[in-house]
């Protein structure tokens, strides 16, 4: 187990090193079966610039790690549902009021900037970065390791680390919740690759109809999930 | 220039529950009916349809059903003193828009308040002394009596196919039913629905605490159904998508459901959607409407006349459109006069989680929105109010209206937000646990008004509505109590862990988190036009051809769910108009 999880971490590592296009061919000879990260390797990111797509990688790796309890959110597809849900009105603010003034108010009032969903998460990932530089020797999140990666994202989530230009509690909250979405979400969105995440919790996905199962007691639910293409897990 | 419309008998703004009964209603007076919706029209096939309706993703978090906030919002504040920012992104309540509004999205809970709920000032004065109530407390009574909407809160069930158990029936008692509720004309109009293991074990708890426990009359259909407008329902399969989703099997009541296949075609019923209403049009003299304005889908500023306006938009709107269109005079909450914006309120809700091991067979992605476990043992006239330190009440409830992992898992105390312990978490708690709430009433507060905030404005130019609310003391101590009670109830059951979210002292509004879509108040009903926007037919005091039905006419809220009585008091006035206005048109009730 720790072999194979320090030869993901290799991988994990490479990939931020290497140019995007180089990816395919560090996860083709890094083949794992259980720790396959070809999910996230073989995806294109067409909003994403490299940096920004090595980051999103390892910090996907230590929200969700691969690990006893199931399968990670790397492995899954997560960041190609990223940057797949970054393209759509949503992440634009399509359903948000984007309309000034801008003001200071207290946190019971949600988020009063001017950045859609998809810029804050770009604006935080550089400000992350230049943090991490600044603090850990002129080295990227990226490149720091996981128990560094793990007390930057501490801080982050408890308001303790400071950004520029954004709040970094903000940043974490957005990327967190928009890594489960990817995780849990249905597979058509690029994430949740074989419904692997349904399988790991038990969710049957969107088969909708319980009502002969409503008062039985006595065993676990038995029919594997269905998505909404029609697949069966 | 503003395009004119043809004139006709009934402008309705907005098509969810209320529009719909409306248009219903007046159509079978013979009267000429044009609903103006703001959003889409949308009907079971295709808006609903499975598989697509059971996406979490485009239903929870791309808010397909709920009104985008991009063109309209409200801002809020807590205090005078504090700045009103923009609500912008969905938290704390959910509008709903298209064709049948939050009827669509809602969970199907479908109350009938408390006889003593219509009466909450007098009650408590009557009980416990007027010093009882603090002078910041700005409770009414409600202007119509229980005995007066009885038929109409039947007339809505039975619209609605609402499945559960009398408890009183003719005012003798039925054993299973709430023993505290107010006396029925008849039993619902179908059985409830199947219990869930978390439901089941609500009887079990509530019993061991004296309690008792009765199914929640639920707007899910325990069988196949017709009601009286020949509108057919199924029955409810427990998918799991009724909160933020349209239901794809024609069991959760809805006006897609139940109103408008029998409004549909209709010669003197007319629908106009993408029709964003902007004021209702006075004459010069300002005491009456002359129709509407609105902007229709291709942008165009039209001006649609009509003898009788009614606003049927969400609570919030309807507020809006009156203190956009100059109907009545503001709320001033420094000289207390004016009427309009007055006595917003809200509902006090709270969560308790236990957690079981992996034997306990919880299944929360089972779901059913309005079904479930409730008592009244502490709410309306059951509850000492001054020994539990708090005027109003409220339920505690079993509701299992159905869970996927993209809304969210709620796991036990300790456990982190992400990583391996995370993961375990998530995997012990999805299926082994469930949990109970507490719903509360909110009492009304000089200091708790919608106005407008002109600062900002909404797609259309117009300020935005700023709300002005924060937690009183009288609503965080129903919280600690009602919650108190529910964890010690909830020993009972064993659980491996447990927790409640009761607001601690000084807790303050937060707008981030889901709480509940009841908002209510701000043109409230009343016997007396200094203290109320709307008289006893929810009619305007001020422009007697406008009339405001809605959870906007509540004086202040109580422990129940809106939807019943927001039903039954449109009935109501629909009532009114059939036999009293159109004979003499102009106020009902002499100020």
């Amino acid at each position: 187990m720790k072999d194979h999880s320090t030869s993901r971490r290799s991988l994990i590592k490479g990939l931020s090193l290497f140019p995007v296009a180089a990816a395919t061919a560090v996860s083709a000879q890094g083949t794992n079966a259980q720790a396959d990260n070809s999910a996230a390797s073989e995806y294109r990111p067409s909003f994403f610039n490299g940096d920004e797509w090595a980051f999103v990688i390892a910090l996907c790796d230590r929200l969700i790690p691969h690990d006893a309890e199931g399968p990670g959110a790397v492995e899954l597809g997560v960041p190609e549902f990223l940057d797949r849900h970054m393209q759509t009105p949503y992440a634009a603010g399509d359903i948000w009021y984007m309309q000034g003034p801008f003001i200071e108010v207290g946190p019971e009032f949600g988020y009063q900037g001017r950045l859609p969903l998809r810029d804050i998460l770009r604006v935080g990932i550089k400000a992350i970065d230049g943090y991490c530089r600044q603090k850990y020797g002129g080295k990227n999140f990226v490149q720091l390791d996981h128990g560094q990666q793990e007390t930057v994202m501490k801080g982050l989530e408890k308001g303790e680390i400071k950004l520029e230009e954004i709040s970094g509690k903000l940043v974490f909250q957005q990327f967190l919740a928009e890594v489960r979405y990817g995780y849990f979400a249905d597979p058509k969105y690029g994430g949740n690759k074989d419904m692997g995440s349904w399988k790991m919790i038990g969710y049957p996905g969107v088969r909708a109809d319980y009502l002969d199962w409503v008062g039985v007691r006595d065993k676990a639910y038995p029919l594997p999930p269905v998505d909404l293409s029609g697949r069966r897990g | 220039m503003a395009i004119v419309k043809d004139s006709v008998d009934v402008v309705i703004v907005g098509m969810g529950w209320t529009g719909a009964i409306m248009a219903k209603e007046l159509t079978e007076e013979g009267l000429s009916v044009l609903a103006l919706e703001r959003g889409a029209d949308r009907d079971t096939q295709p808006d609903f349809s499975y598989p697509r309706v059971n996406d979490e993703l485009e239903g929870s978090v791309h808010r397909r059903f709920l009104q985008s906030l991009s063109k309209e919002t409200v801002t809020i504040h807590h205090g005078l003193s504090d700045t009103a920012a923009p609500y912008r992104q969905i938290g704390s309540f959910k509008p709903g828009t298209g064709v049948g509004g939050a009827g669509t999205h809602w969970s199907g809970c479908h109350f009938r308040a408390l006889p003593e709920d219509f009466k909450v000032r007098s009650n408590i004065e009557q009980r416990f002394g007027k010093k009882f109530i603090p002078d910041i407390m700005s409770i009414q009574d409600f202007p119509v009596t229980y005995e007066e909407l009885e038929p109409h809160f039947d007339r809505f069930e039975y619209v609605c196919g609402t499945s559960g158990k009398a408890g009183v029936i003719n005012g003798q008692q039925i054993e299973g039913g709430n023993p505290f509720e107010g006396s029925r004309s008849r039993d619902f109009p179908l059985p409830p629905n199947p219990n869930y293991l978390g439901g089941e074990l609500f009887y079990k708890a509530a019993r061991e605490m004296g309690f008792h426990p009765y199914p929640i009359p639920a707007s899910n259909a325990s069988g196949p159904y017709t009601n009286p407008y020949g509108c057919q329902m199924g029955p409810c399969n427990f998918c799991g998508f009724c909160s933020d989703y349209g239901c794809l099997n024609y069991s959760k009541a809805s006006p897609n459901a139940c109103i408008l296949p029998a409004l549909r075609g209709l010669k003197n019923f007319e629908l106009r959607t993408h029709a964003q209403v902007m004021r209702v049009d006075l004459d010069s003299t300002g005491k009456k409407a002359t129709g509407v304005t609105y902007i229709d889908s291709s942008g165009r500023e039209i001006h649609q006349p009509g003898s009788i306006v009614l606003l049927c938009a969400f609570s919030l709107y309807n507020v809006h459109l009156m203190l956009v269109s100059g109907i009545g005079t503001p709320y001033d909450p420094v000289s207390g006069k004016g009427t309009i914006g007055r006595n917003y309120s809200y509902q006090n809700l709270n969560r308790v989680s236990l957690f079981f091991d992996e034997t306990v067979q919880a299944n929360q992605f089972i779901g059913i929105g309005g079904g479930g476990t409730t008592f009244d043992d502490l709410n309306g006239k059951q509850l000492d109010n001054a020994a539990a330190g708090f005027i109003g009440g409220g339920l505690v409830w079993a509701r299992q209206p159905g869970a996927g992992p993209v809304r969210g898992v709620t796991t036990a105390t300790g456990v982190p937000n992400w990583g391996t312990a995370w993961k375990k978490g998530v995997k012990e708690a999805f299926r082994h646990s469930f949990y109970y709430e507490v719903q509360g009433s909110c009492m009304s507060y000089k200091d708790a008004y919608l106005g407008p905030r002109p600062t900002y404005k909404d797609g259309f130019g117009r300020p935005l509505l700023r709300m002005t609310f924060n937690w009183h003391d009288n609503e965080i101590k129903g919280s600690q109590f009602l919650v108190g009670k529910a964890l010690e109830m909830c020993k009972a059951l064993n659980p491996k862990s447990m927790k409640g979210d009761a607001k601690p002292n000084g807790a303050k509004y937060d707008t981030t988190a889901y709480q509940s879509t009841h908002t209510c108040g701000g043109a409230i009903m009343g016997d007396n036009p200094t203290t109320s926007a709307l008289n006893r037919y929810l009619q305007s005091w001020d422009v007697p051809n406008v009339f405001a039905p809605g959870a906007n006419a509540f004086p202040q809220n109580n422990g129940y769910n809106p939807t019943g009585m927001v039903g039954a008091l449109t009935y109501w006035t629909a009532k009114a108009i059939r036999t009293q206005y159109l004979k003499n048109p102009g106020p009902l009730v002499q100020a």
